[in-house]
């Protein structure tokens, strides 16, 4: 196991503060070390846990309906222009 | 006129309509919640909503905890990044409250997105523990459980992800419930882990428990995992005859560090049930061990996840705008605490290439074996008790610094939701110290009814909720 706070933190999308970056490195490494004694476990013929019990999905009709939430989840929106949400131009001419 | 129960206030309130008990509970919430800081947004002009419905709740004030979705009032989650965030829908739980005339009765402080077990990481402020208010209230749902059990509000709703709502119902001596995974939607239930979150009730006895989810319970066709199992009157569980019922005692929850007047008032409890007809066996849950590192890596996974969505674009804060990789970063550094950063770093962790099959495959493998235990424990008892959690409540900060034994003090009620198992915790005694003790029941899934009927003759036998702490 190696674990490198910067990569993850990057693929986390979470730029750490310096000062917070210690203790979170030693805190997730100590976390990482407990949940090492899974890999004692055999687990050679058990299937994972893919639903917690046989449930299976209860779909609504698949009918065409009038929504009008546009609007409403738009006004959430930190930035909004017209229609959409607004973000920090990515594409340069 | 505060310490009504729910059922006494359906009366009350059939007399005048209700709104001198919504003025006395105010009056309680002005006077106290400064003191526990339960609830984050309390506004009797804003934020209570009268229900519209004049079904079984009419007029009773029910409040909310900060992660269940209320129409244009804000919700954020206990968490900075969802600051001024109002959904533009109810969650399911809260449209049937509002059906059955519930009065939505302000909103609960919590662990910031539920994450934590003492209410200690909200970006609102520490709440605390109506009993000693130097004392953690349990989490997450702690805000929830302090409100209850304050008589600041009739009842509550929490979530249940790995105990939180029963380790606070404990922590603060009230009921808490955590329905089988599925009895419950959890369309509005901004999510934590998406296969162990349940919604549930945390009330002043086991009888207004059976009343809300009468009103909670059922299928809904906006969540696909709400379960279409009928849903039976749970009120007609409440019967004080426990004979006959098998309850098992499991060897491994009576865990080595666990406090000596914790294991006593779940011992007596036992005798109790004995002593009213039922029959108590030893039972095994072998891999109980296990459960703590299990749940640390799925529910870290599927949290890393649904946490993918807060990035200051669509809802919340939005830090910086000097590129969108930039706001997406400085967003989210900003706006989650150091646990939501803890639990959001390890999840992505554990989902990594390279890391996935060795963390996330065998964890769920593991989880398997933990349900495996349950299903034959439950065939050899009907409900099985145990210490809801394995000490009195803590000091506040005492166990902040050190996350892993913040995370073993759920060792007893992460297992229920690895297996997706019903799961009551409700007050058994207390310390010498006068700390609230709790015991938890367990059922088979779908088996509320069993857990409704052993938590109400024992409530009933021995009265222990009638004690209110002195606020």
């Amino acid at each position: 196991m190696s674990f490198q706070i910067d990569k993850v933190a990057e693929l986390a999308r979470i730029k750490l503060k310096p000062a917070e970056k210690a203790k979170l490195e030693e805190d997730l490494k100590s976390i990482l070390a407990y949940v090492e004694q899974l890999r004692q476990v055999d687990t050679k013929n058990v299937a994972e846990t893919s639903h917690v019990l046989d449930l299976t999905n209860v779909f609504r009709k698949d009918e065409v309906k009038p929504s009008e939430v546009r609007d409403s989840v738009l006004e959430s929106a930190p930035a909004r222009q017209g229609k959409f949400f607004k973000v920090p131009k990515v594409v340069e001419r | 006129m505060h310490q009504l129960t729910l059922k006494q206030a359906l009366e009350e309130v059939r007399k005048d309509g209700g709104s001198a008990l919504i003025k006395a509970l105010s009056a309680r919430v002005s006077s106290l919640n400064p003191k526990l800081n339960a609830f984050l947004r309390f506004d009797p002009a804003v934020s209570v909503v009268r229900g519209e419905g004049k079904g079984p709740l009419q007029g009773l004030p029910i409040s909310i905890k900060d992660n269940i979705c209320i129409q244009g009032l804000e919700t954020t989650c206990a968490s900075k990044i969802l600051k001024g965030h109002r959904p533009p829908y109810n969650a399911t739980a809260v449209e049937r409250l509002k059906n059955a005339g519930a009065v939505i009765f302000g909103q609960c402080n919590m662990d910031e997105f539920a994450f934590g077990s003492s209410c200690e990481t909200s970006a609102y402020g520490v709440c605390r523990n109506p009993w000693d208010t130097e004392r953690v209230p349990g989490g997450s749902s702690g805000g929830s459980a302090a409100a209850v059990a304050s008589d600041m509000t009739l009842a509550a709703l929490g979530s249940d992800t790995g105990g939180s709502i029963r380790q606070p119902a404990a922590f603060c001596g009230v009921v808490g419930l955590k329905p089988t995974y599925g009895r419950v939607s959890r369309y509005g239930l901004i999510a934590f882990g998406s296969s162990f979150d349940q919604i549930g009730p945390i009330t002043k006895t086991v009888e207004d428990a059976a009343l809300l989810m009468n009103v909670l319970a059922g299928h809904d066709e906006k969540d696909s995992t709400a379960s279409s199992e009928p849903v039976p009157d749970y009120t007609k569980s409440l019967v004080r005859d426990v004979k006959g019922l098998r309850i098992g005692l499991p060897q491994e929850y009576f865990v080595e560090g666990m406090d000596p007047e914790v294991e006593k008032s779940v011992r007596q409890a036992a005798e109790v049930f004995k002593k009213l007809g039922a029959e108590i066996k030893s039972v095994s849950l072998p891999n109980t061990s296990q459960a703590v590192a299990v749940y640390y890596i799925v529910a870290v996974a599927e949290a890393s996840s649904n946490l993918g969505r807060f990035d200051g674009v669509r809802f919340g804060i939005r830090a910086s705008e000097q590129s969108l990789k930039d706001l997406y970063f400085e967003t989210r550094d900003e706006g989650f605490g150091a646990e939501a950063k803890r639990r959001i770093l390890l999840g992505t962790f554990v989902l990594s290439a390279g890391y996935y099959d060795a963390y996330y495959r065998q964890g769920q493998k593991v989880r398997t074996l933990i349900r495996d235990d349950f299903s034959r424990a439950f065939k050899d008892v009907d409900v099985i008790l145990s210490a809801t959690a394995p000490t009195p409540p803590f000091k506040i900060g005492e166990k902040l610094s050190d996350p892993l034994a913040m995370y073993l003090s759920d060792i007893l009620t992460i297992p229920a939701n690895l297996a997706g198992v019903p799961a009551m915790s409700l007050p058994c005694g207390f310390t010498s110290s006068g700390l609230p003790v709790g015991m938890q029941l367990m059922a088979r899934p779908f088996d509320e009814p069993a857990l409704f009927r052993a938590a109400y003759a024992f409530e009933q036998e021995t009265q222990v909720y009638k004690k209110k702490p002195k606020l």
